[in-house]
């Protein structure tokens, strides 16, 4: 064991300053320290981006970072997502197209889509397949996460361009 | 039917969407104590020394344990097709003298944090002496410990004359195939979280799933407890599968620890652990005959098949080869049959079951013999197939014998139909010509098809209790489990239609055995079926109650009388009452009846307290779906990978509650299937070291390997065996994927009966491509072909 280290994580536009040891990996301090469960872990090397969150406007595997790595860092989860009872039109899009079943991976898979449709706001379905193979999901078969990311990138473009 | 047959959005779906739902790492409590296992190193070996001392000097480590310590603990008992001569392969909960697979628990180590659990049980000191291992289940049978053959038992199912069919058949065929070990890999590995309460006596065990009545039962009896005074508790379950929620080893050491230790004990499974420790399945290899006739029936069939089983016997006892060899048939007519099992013991990850259990494999065998029955004979495959299925006219089918504790009749079904059905979704004549124009200019892409029958609806029982409260909200308690598979909103479907409320004001309450006396859990594919039909007939009780309460307060008779959306209203004379509307003329709320019925209510008269009822649905006979899957491949003769470029499932379910979620079912299993056809595979090196301990070594498919699907949902022969007609589709989807890829790839590269194993990864498939070239060429050179 080391010596714990300070550090402030901003968390969904909230500041948690939290006291942990350097080793301990940015997913556990944001469930474990911070409370925010919404995080999933599914391999903790990096493979199955159930962990995936938004750190500095980029999509990360959580498990593959120390937490004091991300100290003042921005980071979004999927908690932050809604705003209050209105559902981000992704979470909607899940919904609509039966994108998820047990809901494991679902968080990760919303970081990453939510992250790659801010980013490449003109992106095409292909690159929505690339981006969305780099996480796993078991339940679904991935059709139904591709379309309502598909038809999330679409309403956007539309909504843009009228 | 309102809801029932419509394609709702699902009640599950906001929590998981908003980062608010409850699995069993986001169950915590204050003074907890964090488990983690030392797990065997190696394969086979005595335990000679197991030294905690530098653990225990660690600050914050409360306790480490060793076999000793629970030696009085029986090992976990068997759950299913339990067979005489498995007791003594039952596993411990720690290992007692000897460890039997890499990955065997060895001892618990407990300590205040999870970060410090992991630095102590690296600092436990494990001495194991080697012993030699046995890896090939399909070899000659050995000794597994001192006393125990390898070969735990022969299971056996027969009937007819297998040697006069031989004896009279015009072809013999004779195939020798295998699938490898695989295993559902759900994305949350597993977990366990025990409290107990001193204040109450009561044991709580939260990450409860699948099974969670069986469970509490074994647990109670494990501990010596009297199981009312322990409760499981199931959240939210990331992915079940067939894997999670057996009684293993972890759960009933987290118990123990909280009783013992009187602080709560957390055990989260690391990846590397659930890759080793969780069930796996597969692992079969089949030596199968079928005698034909010159038509290219099948006479008989002899297979003997080697389960590979691992280092001891789980939940499942013999319940993977009883499965396969039950389900081998298939929809055919065979004359005469034999299939024998033999359960093998090796040195690697115990099993148990995978979705689809034993059919994934005897659908790859049985499938594999017909087309090379179509093969040999020069008949057209789809052709010999029609030649076999069992006829509609011919339903009920008994096949003379049991599995899973009830008699093998096919229910209903007309396969000929799904089979024209199928055929004229894909256009198979053009998609053949079209494949083969591509096959001529050079590219490597074909069809498969494969036919296959599930099994679902597995009783004996189900139990529900619905109640409406004073808000009008209802709640239905099930002893049903969830996965995942939103069994929450087939069951609130089901019970808005009969009761006539709106299925988003039902509550569905699963996995608690602290709500519900009996369960069954889900697995099977037996949830919808039975859970359904428990919550159909407790519906139509409150449903009745409700009426007749209202009846007599609004003076109406109660036959003129029905609930829309809530609401206890006449029906309008000479329509049909669904079409109806609340508001015209008297009416009474379910939520003003609920309170109408409380027990200090004036007018609830001499009837029994609240607007509830309870509903038991028993069944001895399963429900059997059937289907077809095609699929269309495309090989790299350079690399020996395979795409799939088209993939169709037809499926028969009898009758579906929510289409979308049968679709989704169909589709997820798909997806495992694809896994299952080309990727995935637990290797052991030869020492019985495994090779697939990360997400970089068991590989699963992504988003790019998926292709998109076509489902084809039919409702022609709905179930017999409950009024809805329905059948599970837990199964549907991944069962035939081996057989139809590896069809697939056969016409692909042009050589018939090529791929006997599965998966077909690069490396296999090119070494066939390569051998196959090898061949041509000598042809070419004018020896004689063999």
């Amino acid at each position: 064991m080391t010596e714990k280290v300070d550090i402030t994580l901003n968390i969904n536009g909230h500041d948690y300053a939290v006291r942990v040891e350097p080793r301990r990996t940015l997913v556990d301090v944001i469930r474990d320290d911070c409370g925010q469960t919404g995080t999933h872990i599914g391999c903790e090397h990096g493979v199955c981006g159930a962990c995936t969150i938004i750190l500095d406007g980029e999509a990360v595997r959580s498990c593959l970072m120390f937490a004091v790595q991300a100290d003042g860092k921005r980071i979004r989860t999927v908690e932050g997502l809604a705003d209050g009872d209105k559902l981000h039109p992704l979470q909607i899009s899940f919904m609509n197209h039966h994108a998820l079943q047990c809901g494991f991976c679902t968080p990760g898979f919303l970081m990453l889509a939510v992250n790659a449709l801010e980013t490449n706001p003109d992106i095409s379905d292909d690159e929505i397949l690339d981006v969305l193979a780099s996480n796993l999901c078991r339940c679904t078969g991935y059709q139904n996460i591709i379309k309502a990311v598909r038809s999330t990138a679409h309403e956007m473009r539309r909504a843009r361009s009228s | 039917m309102v809801w029932v047959g419509r394609s709702v959005p699902r009640i599950e779906d906001r929590p998981l969407l908003t980062g608010r739902g409850r699995f069993a790492a986001d169950v915590g409590f204050a003074k907890m104590l964090h488990m983690r296992l030392v797990r065997s190193a190696r394969a086979h070996g005595r335990i000679h020394s197991i030294d905690a001392s530098p653990a225990l000097a660690l600050a914050g480590v409360a306790a480490v344990w060793t076999g000793a310590d629970v030696r009085d603990i029986p090992p976990i008992d068997f759950r299913l097709t339990r067979i005489e001569g498995l007791a003594p392969y039952r596993q411990p909960i720690l290992a007692q003298g000897d460890a039997r697979y890499v990955g065997e628990p060895v001892a618990a180590v407990f300590a205040d944090d999870k970060y410090l659990a992991e630095d102590a049980a690296d600092l436990v000191v494990v001495e194991i002496e080697e012993l030699p291992v046995i890896l090939d289940a399909s070899g000659s049978a050995g000794e597994h410990a001192q006393g125990h053959a390898s070969e735990a038992t022969i299971v056996e199912k027969s009937y007819g004359d297998l040697a006069a069919a031989f004896a009279h058949a015009h072809a013999v065929i004779e195939l020798d195939l295998a699938v490898g070990r695989q295993s559902g890999v759900p994305i949350e590995t597993r977990g366990a979280i025990a409290r107990y309460d001193v204040a109450r006596d009561v044991l709580e065990l939260y990450g409860a799933a699948k099974v969670p009545h069986w469970n509490r039962d074994q647990i109670a009896r494990m501990l010596g407890r009297a199981p009312s005074t322990v409760h499981l508790l199931e959240g939210h379950v990331g992915g079940g599968f067939g894997i999670r929620g057996e009684l293993y080893p972890e759960d009933v050491l987290v118990c123990l620890a909280a009783l013992q230790l009187r602080r709560p004990v957390q055990w989260i499974e690391d990846r590397r652990e659930h890759l080793i420790a969780a069930n796996h399945s597969r692992g079969q290899r089949h030596k199968v005959r079928a005698a034909i006739d010159a038509d290219g029936r099948i006479m008989a069939i002899d297979d003997e098949f080697f389960h590979d089983q691992g280092g001891y016997v789980r939940t499942h006892a013999a319940t993977v080869p009883d499965l396969a060899a039950a389900m081998l048939p298939g929809p055919y007519r065979i004359g005469a049959y034999r299939a024998r099992g033999r359960l093998r013991l090796t040195n690697k990850t115990p099993g148990g079951t995978y979705r689809s259990p034993g059919r994934f494999e005897s659908t790859f065998v049985r499938e594999r013999l017909l087309d090379a029955i179509a093969a040999r004979l020069g008949i057209d495959r789809i052709e010999t197939r029609r030649r076999n299925l069992v006829g509609k006219e011919e339903m009920p089918y008994t096949r003379p014998f049991a599995t899973l504790g009830t008699h093998v009749v096919l229910d209903s079904g007309d396969y000929a139909s799904l089979l024209d059905k199928a055929l004229a979704a894909v256009k198979w004549d053009e998609l053949n010509a079209t494949l083969r124009r591509r096959r001529e200019n050079g590219e490597a892409v074909g069809a498969g098809l494969a036919f296959f029958v599930e099994k679902s609806g597995l009783g004996p029982f189900d139990a529900v209790q619905i109640s409406v409260d004073t808000s009008g909200l209802v709640e239905v308690v099930t002893g049903a489990a969830s996965l995942g598979q939103g069994i929450e909103t087939v069951v609130a479907q089901i019970c808005a239609d009969t009761l006539g409320v709106d299925y988003r004001r039902v509550r569905v309450v699963h996995g608690r055995t602290d709500r519900i006396d009996h369960g069954m859990g889900a697995f099977a594919s037996r949830a919808t079926v039975m859970t359904g039909e428990a919550t159909r007939l407790a519906a139509l009780e409150v449903r009745a109650k409700a009426i007749e309460v209202a009846a007599e307060l609004m003076q109406q008779p109660a036959d003129a009388l029905a609930i829309i959306e809530g609401t206890v209203t006449r029906k309008p004379s000479g329509e049909d009452g669904e079409q109806a509307r609340a508001g015209t003329g008297p009416s009474m709320s379910l939520a003003k009846i609920a309170s109408a019925l409380q027990p200090a209510s004036p007018l609830r008269g001499a009837r029994a307290p609240g607007l509830s009822a309870e509903g038991w649905f028993y069944s001895d006979h399963m429900a059997y779906p059937y289907g077809v899957h095609i699929a269309v491949a495309k090989v790299d003769r350079e690399t020996g990978g395979v795409a799939i470029e088209r993939y169709l499932i037809a499926y028969d379910v009898g009758r579906a509650v929510n289409p979308m979620l049968v679709e989704g079912q169909l589709a997820g299993g798909f997806a495992q299937g694809v896994g299952g056809a080309l990727l995935e595979e637990f290797l052991y090196d030869d020492r019985g070291e495994p090779l697939c301990v990360t997400f970089a070594d068991y590989l699963m498919p992504t988003a790019r390997e998926v292709p998109p699907l076509d489902v084809l949902i039919t409702e022609d022969a709905p179930s017999p065996l409950n009024p809805l007609g329905l059948k599970g589709a837990g199964e549907g989807g991944v069962n035939a994927v081996g057989a139809a890829v590896a069809a697939a790839i056969d016409d692909a590269i042009g050589i018939p009966g090529a791929i006997t194993q599965l998966p077909v990864t690069p490396q296999r498939l090119r070494a066939i491509i390569r051998r196959g070239e090898d061949r041509s060429a000598v042809d070419a050179n004018g020896i004689t072909k063999k």
